[in-house]
């Protein structure tokens, strides 16, 4: 709680709001959606609490909605994770200096919103309070906001709202920032193309772990994405 | 929803954070693999967003969620915050709903 009453604590409080705000929104829309998939409250927010990954969550309910099996489902949201390992190896200069049960926690909080707020800052102090300020912020967030959107579609019916459309919306809001890059936008054209392409033959979730070939993309030196530059997408 | 599915997904998420963060330290991974682990989300979320809008099972469809991936697309582009993108993607394929 001391980086809380550092000189640059308030800065980051003020920056941790303005992506909360966004965390409850998304939060609560993964809520509606994972409930009208079939999870209980119950499950949407242990999901929330113990896996804090949005594009990974948004993905296992989306595979099962669709009539995707588990196994397709854990699959894509594991590959989807991935990149917090990558994250991870840029946190763990800021978390290593705590204590055995603060980097406990502070490894689930490894998102890529936190990362891109601690590569802002300049000193290791400074990175340290941007870290153990911003986590609890955005960790409140996602879960607030996924408690109430699992309330909420509880008691309405999402066909009605069109809500079976709030999928690929989100992740129309979340892919963008990966498009900014050459590479990228290969990725994601071989990725909608093999998901159309192999919908017909495939076991239902399956061609989205085929899509993940995409990522050999990345192995041109050529390519111009910065390694571990984190991309915001606006979810943990 | 199973709950082996929520907590099998809890488990893989948190050990990938923890490999990271707490079992690699200061032994880098090689720049290429990086670049592709960082490549996987443009990948996926984009199959995600084909599956969903052009799919319905094993066919191959189209329909009101088309105008709301313009919509977000666009959006999103643009740079609009989380919650516009949202509400105007899904708004618009309601109202296309309502009216067609």
């Amino acid at each position: 709680m001391q980086y809380f009453r550092a000189p640059s604590a308030r800065r980051i409080v003020n920056a941790s709001l303005v992506i909360g705000v966004a965390f409850v929104v998304f939060g609560m829309s993964f809520g509606v959606l994972a409930v009208g998939a079939g999870a209980s409250v119950w499950q949407a927010c242990v999901m929330s609490l113990l896996v804090f990954t949005g594009a990974s969550q948004m993905s296992a309910v989306s595979v099962l909605a669709a009539g995707g099996t588990a196994a397709s489902a854990l699959g894509g949201a594991v590959l989807l994770g991935a990149r917090n390992a990558v994250y991870g190896l840029a946190m763990s200069p800021v978390i290593g200096e705590s204590k055995w049960y603060s980097r406990i926690i502070g490894a689930q909080w490894v998102i890529d919103e936190t990362t891109a707020l601690v590569s802002a800052e300049k000193s290791a102090m400074e990175r340290r309070v941007a870290f153990w300020v911003s986590a609890p912020i955005l960790y409140a967030a996602w879960n607030i906001g996924t408690l109430f959107g699992a309330l909420l579609g509880n008691s309405i019916n999402p066909k009605t709202f069109g809500l079976d459309a709030a999928f690929p919306v989100m992740f129309t809001a979340m892919v963008v920032p990966h498009l900014r890059t050459r590479a990228g936008r290969r990725a994601a054209f071989f990725g909608a193309l093999a998901s159309v392409a192999l919908a017909p033959f495939m076991p239902i979730g399956l061609p989205i772990l085929v899509s993940a070939l995409g990522m050999l993309f990345g192995l041109s030196p050529k390519e111009d994405i910065a390694a571990s530059e984190p991309v915001t997408d606006g979810a943990p | 929803m199973s709950w082996g599915l929520v907590l099998s997904l809890a488990a893989f998420s948190y050990a990938i954070k923890a490999l990271g963060a707490l079992v690699l330290g200061g032994r880098p991974l090689p720049a290429t693999l990086q670049r592709c682990l960082l490549l996987i989300p443009a990948a996926l979320l984009s199959a995600l967003i084909a599956k969903d809008t052009f799919t319905s099972g094993h066919h191959i469809v189209l329909d009101a969620r088309v105008l709301g991936l313009a919509v977000a697309a666009v959006l999103s582009w643009r740079k609009m915050p989380f919650a516009v993108v949202v509400f105007a993607g899904v708004g618009s394929v309601a109202l296309l709903r309502l009216v067609a």
